[in-house]
């Protein structure tokens, strides 16, 4: 059967879907400029589990429950779930580390980068310059060599540890509801002010996230891969998505009344211009070394891709590491910890891009 | 002639470079790709496509597929 989700128009309406119903989101209750944003979401969720304490950015996101799972039930019912797993996990955690210091120090992944923009947020112009020079020095590492590794074909019940994680994450939202004013239920933690206080209802941002999960896994859609593929191969593909997500977004805000161009005070975000470039600029090396961007890495984590789900556990550990060191920015901007760190990401990106070559 | 690329294991951009690699280095005939995930699949025949390499087949083999790409030369 074709796979109509990975044509040119399959990736442009998968684009456009995911931008719709990320204005949507923000309408329905997320935080400004951040109806889906990979790296915000799983630091919330390191914070829902207590794993820092920064307490206004804590929230179990059903989203990325949902990308997993839905990733997970288009990989079955179309026979492409492919336990696989063995290409140097620990670099792909350690990318995962840095890859979410880098996107703290910008305050976003590349999914929010691209919303910020479609919000009149401008500093996301240096946020999205910085990810494609990112990107760039990482297709200089690949033109060059540079692989981690074949994966290996593994146990089927491999493939299914972090579909069920999600699931079991799921369930312990489910037995610690959220209560009104509280900033603790059982063992979860739930942000009473802040961004994590501010979310759509669950079973619409479960419901969504599926659908997102679902549509993304059949169609490839890779924010890091489109700027990757533009540079490497000057192919258009994936580009088109992100352009589909970026428009539809946008004409979403302007339409309900989302849309405030400028530079100062806009939501979850700081206008220290470099470190908006540099911040991304580490995040977009680690994706294009590691090969997905944080969305695709839960897409890939859903159809069985042990690594990937490493690469998320590592941002997972990166997210813990930016709060409760106070690595990551804040609306007043970059931190000097955050500066450091980034920093020393930088140098062990460049040292895994150059040690890790095919000779 | 018939070259192998075997990118069994790789994924993204893996296969697609490896699939350049090889059409750089023989310029025309036949290619034989061997991937393992749907993904890397379509990537190689979009790749190859763009290349002016024609898609003449592509057969599911040990899980995974064989993608024949030829060029006359």
């Amino acid at each position: 059967m074709k796979n109509l989700l990975a044509t040119r128009w399959g990736i442009i309406i998968v684009g456009i879907v995911i931008g719709i119903i990320a204005s949507l989101l923000q309408l329905w209750g997320n935080p400004a400029n951040m109806g889906i944003c990979v790296a915000c979401f799983v630091r919330d969720m390191t914070g829902a589990l207590g794993l820092h304490r920064a307490a206004v950015v804590q929230y179990l996101r059903p989203e990325i429950i949902g990308f997993v799972l839905g990733s997970f039930g288009a990989a079955y019912l179309f026979k492409e779930f492919k336990p696989r797993s063995g290409s140097a996990p620990i670099v792909r955690f350690i990318l995962g580390v840095f890859a979410m210091i880098g996107a703290l120090v910008f305050l976003g992944c590349p999914w929010r980068a691209l919303l910020r923009l479609a919000g009149g947020d401008w500093n996301a112009i240096l946020g999205l310059l910085g990810l494609a020079v990112g990107i760039w020095i990482g297709t200089r590492f690949l033109k060059n060599g540079y692989n981690l590794g074949a994966t290996r074909k593994t146990h089927t019940s491999v493939g299914w540890i972090f579909p069920v994680i999600m699931a079991g994450l799921l369930v312990l939202m489910l037995l610690n509801p959220q209560l009104a004013g509280e900033p603790q239920s059982g063992v979860l933690f739930y942000s009473v002010e802040g961004p994590g206080s501010m979310h759509a209802p669950l079973i619409v941002s479960l419901i969504l996230g599926l659908v997102i999960g679902f549509i993304a896994q059949k169609s490839r859609f890779c924010t890091m891969g489109a700027i990757r593929d533009l540079i490497l191969f000057k192919q258009t593909h994936l580009f088109l998505g992100i352009v589909g997500l970026a428009v539809a977004a946008f004409v979403t805000n302007l339409l309900i009344n989302q849309f405030n161009p400028g530079f100062v005070g806009q939501p979850v975000a700081h206008s220290m211009h470099f470190w908006n470039f540099a911040g991304m600029a580490l995040a977009g090396l680690a994706f294009s070394l590691a090969g997905g961007c944080p969305g695709r890495q839960l897409f890939l984590s859903g159809e069985g891709d042990g690594d990937a789900a490493v690469f998320v556990v590592g941002m997972i550990v990166g997210a813990g590491f930016a709060h409760n060191f106070g690595l990551a920015s804040s609306p007043a901007g970059a931190t000097p910890a955050g500066i450091t760190a980034l920093v020393i990401g930088l140098i062990v990106c460049l040292l895994i891009g150059f040690t890790m070559r095919d000779k | 002639m018939n070259n192998i690329v075997d990118a069994r294991g790789f994924s993204c951009p893996q296969p697609v470079i490896m699939t350049i690699n090889e059409i750089n280095k023989v310029k025309n005939g036949t290619i034989k790709i061997l991937v393992d995930t749907d993904t890397a699949k379509e990537n190689v025949s979009r790749a190859s496509k763009a290349q002016g390499w024609e898609v003449t087949d592509i057969k599911p083999e040990d899980d995974g597929f064989k993608v024949t790409i030829t060029k006359e030369g």
